[in-house]
């Protein structure tokens, strides 16, 4: 075992930025409006009827530049932020090159209004033109739109066109269900429900997927879609794909596949060639575009030729040298959000895809397996770790669930109680597993394309060190966190009406309240 | 497929061909491709890939999107007036380093021990945003203004169990699109009709008349918006949150946070439900990426068990008097209960949050006064410049940054206007003759606190010589 990091987080004991500053404090001082605009419009409070004026200024704080700009630092410096080793299973995390970050900032983007005249757009829109095509190429698909705000954006997206549709074809009313399994990502059940349709769930079987008796015996003259991911976050790969999408068309159905899992896979297969109708690519996971803690974010959903009429609008053309903008379309369902989506993520994959080229797309693919089978080798010998579906001896892609049920049973400490010991270390907390837990006490590690072999080891030696403390001293492990920026966290009651509290108003009434009753 | 490349790619820690051996040499496999088994070969791709060359090298890369991005031109480069929906604010300089801190730009979900700053982060973002919107329960943001009016709608339709909405006649375009999409079409169980109310055509408030009439025990919700999608500051919510709730309906009202220095907050006009951008809150238009959508409420638990958003609470630490940030009401949302939940949550744009966050302790409750009343006197100011101008004319009063400028009466179309203004390296107002064609010939300009006295001046001008 390599000597584990004598590591210590940052520790600002910042308070909340409401309780922060004196009054009269300035950080931002707003111009003055000039003599003549003045001597022509008066007051600007008088602009506003009398009765819709605000009477008292928001009690926001008051601070100088200076202490606002301290105190976001400090908490930037309180958040671990994969500034540490983090394989945070089904996120794929990636590096994402400063280069694009800088270039994203500059006014050339930043400084852009949807609304200008193409003429002034063609750099940006050759970008989002080029890379729809390097997406067409990796997926077999016709056309890609960017406006979905995230995976489960894009999934949303997949449930709208699906209405459109068996709309077209008048079926709509009749084909009220989408299909999904209980491994798929929630977002595929819940925005098939948020768009109208009810939902069927097919279990996992032994082998690690759902059997296609199963879907044969779900299909029928109600399916409207299947929304399905493969490989799983077990990294198990379902080989009767392609006799799935075949059973969903003969029942008159839709095939949506959510790549989410893509990092493993890509350049190895193509949605399109397995017979799917549409997929979903995240451009903050396998693209190279960062997370920002949960987006901006983009859900690139791609679609066949049949489908291109229903996507969203505003799509982008090529027209000759010249690119367009095509702002609505007669059968397109609109919008599922404002706008051509988030366009400097675009470009930050655009960029990242052109750093890699299809050599460093498979490079990638490759060593983000190789990475997951070394950790997997190793983690099977820690005592109390067991991989999901033992009875499955292939070597799984790019992540794999394993469980500490065993330790738990033997000694208390719970998968929660390493993930909160793990971060002493400077180690990002692991993902455990989407609801609901089908595997008890489950980890999801995915070690990508980026983490060193030191850095794989540093976190597999961390666990295993923990996995020991377990057994020889739970105590440190179940009051962990010992070196992190603040002690354990009581969220046990943060479900309860006179105890959650979203803002700093909500909660200094009801500490007031609690403190009066007691 | 061809091997790995001559050398180490710098994403990539383990491309170096030595690296990879050792770690295919420690699971015991030749080559990779052993590890692949489970893919059918049926299954995979045949003939290689079409992708560009790769540019490994960052000063290719580098000039590469400088041969791209220097194409456009921007509104630093042009003067601009586009809004509706995005507006060009002044973005402080801390708000844009605070957005570059890669511990925020890289986190990943976490927990409330790796991830504490950036929660409490959040946390704050919705602090602040409650006291200007003056209501207690803040959602973490949603992905645009219309997708939390789509939330909103809906959170009321299943409260109220009833499916119509009204919306105002004159909301935007796009925000309607995204509205009419979450609402779902007429086939499914869950549809809510859309029923729009007329535009006082005199004042270019809502018809509360009209309003009333289509009030009914059908009515979830009344959508409203102050100012409204055409500049215009609603005068007489309170009365029309009073008739809403007569009719058992709720009241969402759309607003814009950098009015809320100087007009009143939600909370005190008898809003239920708040909605709004998040972008003019420190974030640059970013071509559209910019935006991001805010839901809030009083912090009431008929409210509360109805937000399909993800929000962190304050909780205790095992620390006396620490206090730490973790998720609240989690089991409500699609990650804790699939398709029993709440509509639906997952990536959103919480990295803007954070920029808000600061934005917002920055401005401070003065800032807010001050920018809110500069933003008033320059926009009217542009409006009395611009009504001089032969032939043009500003259709409403009373509003706050944006105005509708009519050019009917000038024989030209908007379309040419904006052409002869681009010319001048102007962006003149969005068009609204397409979305809006009861109107002719409008524009809709925004006047913010970036356009000073001597660009309202140039613009004046510039439509003078291009109507003429």
């Amino acid at each position: 075992m390599t000597r584990l990091p004598d590591y210590h987080a940052a520790r600002w004991d910042e308070p909340v930025v409401l309780e922060m500053g004196r009054p009269g404090r300035r950080a931002v001082a707003i111009e003055t409006a000039e003599p003549d605009v003045v001597a022509e419009v008066g007051a600007g409070a008088d602009l506003v009827p009398a009765a819709v004026r605000r009477e008292r200024p928001p009690a926001l704080p008051e601070l100088s530049e200076f202490e606002v700009q301290r105190h976001y630092l400090h908490l930037s410096q309180m958040t671990l932020g994969m500034m540490g080793v983090n394989l945070f299973g089904t996120c794929t995390m990636k590096y994402n090159p400063r280069l694009n970050e800088h270039v994203a900032a500059r006014p050339w983007l930043a400084e852009l209004h949807p609304g200008q005249p193409e003429e002034t757009l063609q750099g940006v829109l050759q970008i989002i033109h080029d890379f729809d095509l390097m997406l067409r190429e990796l997926s077999g698909m016709a056309r890609f739109v960017f406006q979905p705000g995230g995976g489960a954006d894009a999934a949303y997206t997949h449930a709208c066109v699906t209405r459109a549709y068996h709309a077209a074809r008048g079926e709509l009313e009749q084909r009220d269900e989408i299909i999904t399994t209980i491994q798929a990502h929630p977002c595929n059940a819940a925005t098939a429900a948020a768009a109208g349709f009810k939902v069927v769930t097919l279990p996992i079987e032994e082998d690690g997927f759902a059997s296609v008796e199963a879907l044969e015996a779900a299909v029928s003259d109600r399916t409207a879609a299947l929304m399905i991911n493969n490989p799983d976050d077990m990294g198990i790969y379902n080989p009767h794909i392609r006799r799935w999408t075949d059973i969903v068309h003969e029942a008159g159905g839709l095939a949506f596949y959510d790549n989410a899992n893509f990092n493993g896979v890509m350049t190895r297969l193509r949605a399109r060639e397995l017979g799917f109708d549409a997929c979903m690519y995240m451009l903050h996971k396998t693209f190279g575009v960062p997370k920002g803690g949960g987006g901006p974010a983009v859900g690139a959903y791609g679609c066949s030729e049949e489908l291109v009429e229903f996507l969203p609008r505003p799509l982008v053309h090529r027209d000759g040298v010249r690119y367009t903008i095509e702002h609505d379309a007669p059968r397109s369902i609109g919008r599922v959000r404002e706008y051509w989506g988030n366009v400097p993520q675009v470009v930050k994959a655009y960029s990242w895809t052109r750093a890699m080229g299809a050599e460093g797309l498979r490079d990638a693919a490759d060593l983000s397996v190789i990475a997951l089978n070394y950790m997997d080798q190793r983690l099977r010998q820690i005592r109390g770790v067991t991989r999901s579906n033992p009875d499955n001896d292939a070597p799984r892609l790019e992540m794999c669930r394993y469980s500490i049920e065993q330790v738990t049973r033997d000694t208390g400490v719970t998968v929660l109680d390493v993930q909160n010991r793990m971060v002493d270390f400077g180690v990002d907390a692991f993902w455990l597993s989407h609801e609901p837990w089908v595997l008890p006490e489950p980890f999801t590690p995915e070690p990508g394309e980026l983490w060193s072999k030191e850095d794989i080891d540093l976190w597999i030696d961390v666990l295993e060190h923990i996995i020991d403390e377990a057994y020889e001293n739970p105590e440190i492990v179940k009051t962990a966190p010992h070196n992190q920026a603040l002690r354990q966290v009581d969220g046990s009651r943060v479900d309860q009406p006179d105890q959650w509290a979203t803002t700093w108003r909500a909660h200094k009434r009801k500490a007031a309240q609690a403190a009066a009753s007691a | 497929m061809t091997p790995p490349g001559p050398s180490a790619h710098p994403y990539m820690a383990n491309s170096a061909p030595e690296l990879r051996q050792e770690l295919l040499d420690a699971i015991g496999v030749d080559d990779a491709e052993a590890l692949f088994v489970q893919i059918p070969q049926d299954h995979r791709l045949r003939e290689p890939l079409d992708l560009p060359p790769a540019l490994r090298s960052e000063a290719a890369l580098s000039r590469h999107l400088r041969s791209l991005l220097s194409r456009n031109i921007d509104c630093e480069q042009n003067l601009s007036f586009l809004g509706g929906g995005v507006w060009q604010h002044h973005v402080p300089a801390i708000c844009d380093e605070i957005a570059q801190r890669t511990e925020f730009v890289t986190s990943e979900w976490g927990t409330p021990a790796s991830d504490h700053g950036r929660n409490q982060a959040w946390f704050e973002f919705a602090s602040q945003l409650g006291e200007l919107l003056d209501l207690d329960f803040v959602g973490l943001p949603v992905y645009s203004w219309g997708c939390a009016a789509g939330h909103a709608i809906r959170m009321a339709s299943r409260m109220t169990g009833r499916r119509e909405v009204l919306v105002p006649a004159d909301l935007d375009r796009e925000r309607l699109a995204v509205i009419r999409t979450y609402c779902e079409p007429p086939e499914m169980p869950s549809h809510i009709a859309i029923v729009e109310v007329a535009t006082d055509p005199q004042t270019g408030r809502v018809d509360v008349a009209d309003l009333e009439a289509r009030l009914s025990e059908r009515t979830a919700a009344v959508y409203l918006e102050t100012p409204g999608s055409l500049g215009v500051i609603e005068t007489e919510v309170e009365r029309i949150a009073a008739l809403a709730r007569a009719a058992g309906a709720e009241t969402i009202l759309g607003v814009d946070p950098l009015s809320l220095g100087v007009l009143a907050p939600p909370g005190q006009v008898g809003a239920d439900i708040a909605v709004g951008p998040t972008q003019p809150l420190g974030v640059h238009m970013n071509a559209g990426g910019g935006v991001g959508g805010f839901i809030a409420t009083r912090d009431e638990e008929r409210y509360a068990r109805q937000y399909p958003t993800l929000q962190v609470s304050i909780a205790p630490t095992a620390k006396a008097g620490e206090h730490g940030f973790t998720m609240a009401l989690f089991e409500q949302s699609s990650y804790g209960r699939r398709e029993e939940g709440n509509d639906w949550t997952g990536n959103s744009v919480y990295l803007w949050a954070i920029v808000n966050a600061v934005y917002m302790a920055a401005m401070g409750p003065q800032g807010f006064v001050e920018l809110g009343e500069l933003i008033l006197q320059r926009s009217h100011y542009a409006a009395a410049r611009i009504a001089e101008v032969p032939g043009v004319s500003v259709r409403w009063g009373g509003f706050f940054k944006e105005l509708v400028v009519d050019f009917n009466a000038t024989g030209k179309t908007v379309a040419e206007i904006n052409r002869a203004l681009l010319g001048r390296g102007i962006f003149g107002g969005g068009d609204l003759s397409v979305g809006h064609p009861h109107l002719g010939q409008c524009a809709l300009y925004c006047v913010t606190e970036v356009h000073t006295q001597e660009d309202i001046d140039r613009l004046v001008e510039a439509l003078a010589e291009v109507t003429r």
